[in-house]
């Protein structure tokens, strides 16, 4: 008992708490201080802000940059490109508000000391496509975190939130967070007038390929734990697009990226007998999604599915084809320096199978499948549009608030706004937090209420795992194996094998039906009892309970979703054998959910998407 | 095992502890030196390896996939605003890589206290920090609200 009888109580009090300090959490406690200079602003994140979320190892490109001022794209045309990517469904007006302040965030990054490569002949920046910019990006992260530092009245890294706090003296008005440090275990209860939820998509809530010591290498951060939606969907908050998993079609074993040397370097696939094969392929789909075909460039999914279809056809291994490109020197340096700016694993595979791509096609795989919100998919909370042209129905409040008052969001963690990637999660935490700024003036003293019956119950279910553990271990001998708890790993390699097996993982080729999801939903309601028994030997493995939790409850919605809409909207992606054709009469609309905390019911409804350009 | 450390190399410092994304080094309590306690959880990152001030901690790749014999190492240096890379494979062949990791001295970020407070009426518009002069052109886009087509629902 002495270890709970030392546990601390924190509280701490702030205007604006934002949760989560990657890449969106940084770009919202920056832009916080800029608008809200006598607020006070913190930042609780779960590592350490130096290097978390996903670009904590780094980055080599910037994914999304217009290049307005040469006149090289505009914000209208990064909303057809990202519509088009997405077989026609994303939120435009928050697209395009990303797009039109992007620019600005990229040439901040610049003057903070990013470097960014130029084009000898422009001396614009240099393109890797018609979207990336290429950057040396090792540092990316400690960057931007020393933005967000100078920016936060404090920044508190290693707590783990697991929930929000709601008002108890208005309803759906978030009122702050609670969490607890992984490594005093103090219990932290932050009482905010605004939360802005930053935190990171999910890895791990399908099977990965590889299941021992690799199943750390997914192509998403294993430290991305679904926290984006868990923690909306506690609140209530209505989700978004949550069937719209992603699959990557990436270097094999190492996830490492293609972008680069499809866009750069000019490398191409090709199959086992050296034919190229997607023709063929997309030729075949226009049976079952018609037009949507014929988008240039091809959407990314019915890549993936000319990729599947050859690879089940026999015709595997598909193979980068590398060896003509990386003759030149240049571009052999560009190719190494690629993955050890971002993906270092795909380097270690390399080095450790002998393969140097100037003598051989390296191996192509594509992915289980993630749920994220800021890459070629754009699963996510549901939030409010930019108040100057978003229609009626996009605008309940501020910008990027969701349908809970005050709960702000950003990143990952928001909805329909796919291709945003690094400069565009930044970007749209900038956006959160101005909205958030002007929300918190707004309310004047009319401050949020935290009840101590839910601070008492909530310190009460974070730290029951311990306490479990603690009880349980005495009836066993030792070893892993206990009549009265799981472990965090057993809970995490069951829901991967549910979500797998029925939800549309790699063993199923991504396919699922109606009956398949059925029979995952009840044994994901089954799970659901189960981690009520969760045991926790320690902080660490009581980090592990919860993120295991907030990816229970985003697999819950992504099933939910995928039972709803009954067409197959993105081959590549997942497909319904049920419903396998695309179907516009019925579902050119996106799919919104909400959770129920206190029947833990699901609901469902379609909402309709705006075209901004024809 | 992803990552490892070196029994004589590491002195207990505890950086990596600090730095590591996925909270998997910790500190032996018999040996008083970092470990992995779950390299299942690694992403290869090598956060804990540019930040070990001993060049204690090294990485093996995934048991499951990477035959043995092979190294990645890397030293980043702040100061000289470099990270290098020596990269060796199984059969003995190596690789050698620099690249600029800043172009500004460290700490040198402006906070967004150092700007002119923003007026009041800048509140309500759509403008961000440092907008429209940080994004190169002459104001912000907008759209026209009349410009929004309902799909069908």
């Amino acid at each position: 008992m002495a270890l709970f009888a030392r546990r601390k109580t924190v509280y701490v009090d702030s205007d604006i708490l934002v949760v989560g300090g990657g890449m969106a959490g940084c770009g919202a406690t920056y832009e916080s201080r800029y608008w809200g200079r006598d607020l006070k602003i913190v930042c609780v994140e779960k590592a350490n802000i130096e290097r978390s979320g996903a670009v904590a190892q780094g980055l080599y490109a910037i994914n999304c940059y217009m290049g307005m001022q040469w006149g090289e794209n505009q914000p209208e045309d990064h909303v057809r490109y990202a519509r088009n990517d997405l077989m026609g469904l994303v939120r435009e007006d928050l697209g395009y508000d990303i797009a039109r302040h992007v620019d600005a965030t990229v040439h901040k990054f610049e003057e903070w000391g990013l470097p960014i490569m130029k084009d000898p002949d422009t001396g614009r920046y240099q393109r890797e496509g018609k979207w990336q910019i290429m950057i040396h990006g090792e540092s990316y992260k400690p960057l931007v975190a020393e933005a967000a530092r100078k920016a936060a009245t404090e920044i508190y890294n290693r707590i783990m939130v697991t929930h929000l706090l709601m008002d108890s003296s208005r309803p759906n008005r978030v009122a702050g967070a609670v969490g607890f440090n992984v490594r005093t275990g103090d219990y932290y209860v932050f009482r905010a007038k605004a939360v802005i939820v930053c935190a990171g998509g999910a890895s791990h809530i399908f099977k990965p390929r590889a299941v021992g010591e690799g199943m750390g290498r997914t192509w998403y951060a294993p430290w991305s734990s679904a926290s984006a939606y868990a923690l909306p969907i506690l609140a209530g908050a209505k989700m978004m697009q949550m069937e719209n998993r992603i699959v990557l079609t990436r270097f094999k074993d190492g996830y490492g990226p293609v972008g680069a040397y499809f866009l750069h370097l000019k490398t191409y696939t090709q199959n086992a007998y050296g034919e190229e094969f997607e023709a063929r392929w997309f030729a075949e789909l226009r049976k079952t999604i018609g037009d949507y075909v014929d988008c240039h460039p091809v959407p990314t999914c019915l890549r993936n599915h000319a990729f599947l279809e050859e690879v089940k056809a026999g015709r595997g291994p598909i193979r980068m084809v590398t060896k003509e490109a990386f003759q030149d020197p240049h571009k052999e340096t560009v190719g190494w320096e690629n993955f050890l700016g971002m993906t270092i694993g795909q380097a270690v595979v390399w080095a450790s199978q002998n393969i140097d791509p100037k003598h051989i096609n390296p191996e192509l795989t594509t992915s289980e499948p993630y749920v994220m919100g800021s890459h070629a998919t754009c699963s996510g909370a549901w939030a409010s549009g930019p108040s100057d042209y978003a229609p009626a129905e996009y605008q309940w409040g501020y910008n990027r608030m969701m349908t809970v008052d005050g709960l702000f969001g950003a990143g990952d963690t928001i909805g329909g706004t796919a291709h945003k990637f690094s400069s565009g999660s930044f970007t749209e935490g900038r956006i959160a937090a101005k909205a958030a700024v002007n929300y918190v003036n707004d309310m004047g003293r009319d401050g949020p209420k935290v009840s101590d019956g839910d601070v008492e119950a909530f310190g009460k279910e974070i730290f029951k795992p311990l306490e479990t553990y603690r009880i349980g271990r005495n009836e066993i001998v030792g070893g892993t194996v206990s009549p009265s708890y799981l472990l965090p790993l057993h809970g995490l390699q069951r829901l991967e094998k549910i979500m797998d097996d029925y939800v549309g993982g790699i063993s199923t080729h991504y396919t699922t039906n109606s009956h398949l999801l059925t029979r995952g939903l009840e044994l994901l309601q089954m799970l659901r009892e189960d981690v009520a028994y969760l045991g926790a030997e320690d902080l660490h493995q009581l980090q592990r309970a919860w993120e295991l939790r907030h990816r229970l409850l985003a697999s819950e919605a992504v099933t939910h979703h995928t039972m709803f809409r009954t067409e197959t909207r993105w081959p590549g992606y997942y497909y319904r054998a049920d419903h396998p054709k695309l179907d516009d009469d019925n579902w050119h609309c996106f799919t919104l959910s909400r959770y129920d905390g206190r029947t833990g019911e699901w609901s469902m409804e379609k909402a309709p998407v705006y075209h901004i350009i024809d | 095992m992803p990552t490892f450390v070196y029994m004589t190399r590491c002195d207990g410092c505890g950086y990596c502890v600090d730095i590591c994304p996925s909270d998997i080094m910790h500190i032996d309590e018999t040996y008083r030196r970092a470990l992995n306690i779950e390299p299942n959880f690694c992403w290869e990152c090598y956060s804990c390896v540019k930040a070990c001030p001993q060049n204690a901690i090294d990485v093996r790749g995934y048991a499951d996939f990477a035959p043995m014999g092979h190294s990645v190492r890397t030293l980043r240096e702040e100061e000289k605003g470099t990270i290098s890379w020596k990269i060796k494979f199984r059969d003995g062949r190596e690789k050698n890589f620099v690249s600029p990791i800043r172009t500004t001295p460290w700490g040198s970020i402006k906070p967004p206290t150092d700007y002119d407070a923003p007026k009041p009426d800048a509140f309500r518009t759509q403008e961000l920090a440092h907008e429209p002069e940080a994004l190169h052109i002459d104001k912000l886009p907008a759209l026209p609200p009349d410009r929004l087509k309902r799909g069908m629902l």
